[in-house]
């Protein structure tokens, strides 16, 4: 199908983009890569009176090292964050989860912020931003915010975002050598019918997140001391997560999967950190 | 700042396989149905119009995309390729498309032009891909009549013919 009409903005500036969005609101739609966005307008399911695209914004197509952390930019797409030279060593874990993201042709023009943005509760960058917890930066005419990924993120496709407000970026925090990242689906490129990725603190604690089961991630720290504190803490994990039955799999299904896969990526990690 | 509102026309120029072309554009249309219906460029197949079935994969700046997920608009200025732009201009296959023929990777044809374009991308990037590496490009891809057993062994000969040049 074809969008419903809208009006179409092309700021060259964040400045620009902040006047349009103060002058729109909730009107408005930040166009980025588009993967989703494109697709529910293609479909009708979503519609706006305005479109802001921002891809064309220098200043928000930049991947920046700050002291122990990486920002990257509103209009970096996945598979420029992914060619990042540095990624393998400074994110390990979104080296392991950018290839489970879409396909190929999606990231290509795909956002690591739209993703965030949409929060869809089964799709894999933000659960690594939850994971690693990591921040996004929040501009508006008002001011600038920075917000933790955990409140960040409030439910099925809610975030704190106010309409005013454009995400010019999200920081991961830089953990070398130290992750794992395991999913099932359908088919490779979908969304998760369950995703778990883990991070190792120390040889004791790992930080281990659950996307798809649950409105939004989950992240625990649990301790890894022996096997058998990681089963039942995965165990608790399981049922805490109150997971929802739909067409790709029940609720008992998902924390079965949790069951078996979520000891074998916190291995893994801790394999990572020795 | 660009603004087109919903009611207005916008003159949209881009070079379309090595031509510079403009048209006259809603801010709704589509990049797909532009180059089809305002080009006149129909070798880009229009599938889902949702990303999910690769038809419509054109290259953007040399990148594959999907061009029902872009807007005609947001192409201003930019390159496009389309599988138009591969053959000779005597009508000569390229050495992808060669394979595409000698495996017998296509039946209908429907899909063929939009893993045309992404290969021709990821090989450009990639010249030596595994198998793996083609399957999970082509896993952007819905193909329904041949089957995709053909398009990897196609892609993987294509490679070896890049290697030998």
């Amino acid at each position: 199908m074809k969008p419903r009409p809208f009006d179409y903005v092309r700021p060259d500036t964040v400045e620009e983009a902040l006047d349009v969005l103060a002058e729109h609101g909730e009107d408005a739609r930040i166009l980025a890569g588009g993967q989703t966005l494109m697709a529910m307008l293609n479909l009708r399911v979503v519609d706006a009176a305005v479109l802001v695209d921002i891809t064309r914004v220098p200043e928000l197509d930049c991947i920046r090292e700050l002291e122990g952390s990486i920002e990257v930019g509103a209009a970096v797409t996945q598979n420029a964050l992914l060619a990042w030279p540095p990624l393998a060593h400074k994110l390990p874990l979104l080296s392991a989860v950018l290839p489970f993201v879409g396909h190929f042709q999606t990231r290509n023009r795909g956002t690591v912020c739209g993703s965030i943005a949409h929060a869809d509760p089964a799709s894999e960058i933000p659960l690594a931003l939850a994971v690693l917890a990591g921040e996004v930066v929040l501009r508006s005419r008002r001011g600038t915010r920075v917000v933790a990924a955990n409140e960040f993120q409030k439910g099925m496709l809610m975030t704190a975002r106010e309409g005013d407000e454009l995400i010019t970026a999200v920081r991961f925090p830089v953990r070398a050598g130290a992750a794992a990242f395991r999913e099932v689906s359908r088919r490779h490129g979908d969304f998760a019918i369950i995703a778990v990725a883990a991070i190792a603190e120390d040889t004791d604690h790992v930080r281990i997140g659950v996307g798809g089961a649950a409105d939004r991630p989950a992240v625990r720290r649990i301790r890894a001391s022996d096997a058998s504190a990681v089963r039942d803490a995965i165990e608790r994990l399981a049922w805490e997560l109150r997971g929802h039955d739909d067409i790709h799999a029940t609720a008992h299904m998902r924390r079965d999967l949790l069951r078996r896969i979520g000891p074998l990526v916190v291995r893994e990690a801790l394999q990572c950190a020795a | 700042m660009r603004r087109v509102s919903r009611n207005e026309r916008a003159r949209v120029s881009l070079t379309l396989n090595g031509r510079k072309l403009a048209g006259e554009v809603e801010p709704r249309m589509l990049l797909s149905d532009f180059i089809r219906h305002v080009l006149g460029a129909t070798g880009t197949h229009v599938g889902c119009e949702h990303g999910v079935c690769g038809c419509c994969t054109v290259l953007l700046d040399g990148r594959a995309v999907r061009s029902c997920l872009m807007l005609a608009v947001q192409a201003e200025g930019r390159t496009v390729s389309t599988v138009e732009s591969l053959a000779g201009p005597d009508g000569a296959l390229n050495p992808l498309q060669q394979a595409f023929q000698s495996n017998h990777a296509l039946q209908c044809g429907f899909c063929t032009p939009g893993i045309l374009m992404s290969f021709t991308d990821y090989l450009e990037r990639n010249p030596q891909p595994t198998e793996g590496q083609v399957v999970d490009v082509l896993s952007g891809h819905l193909c329904r009549c041949t089957g995709y057993a053909g398009i990897v062994a196609a892609v993987l000969e294509a490679a070896q013919h890049h290697k030998r040049r």
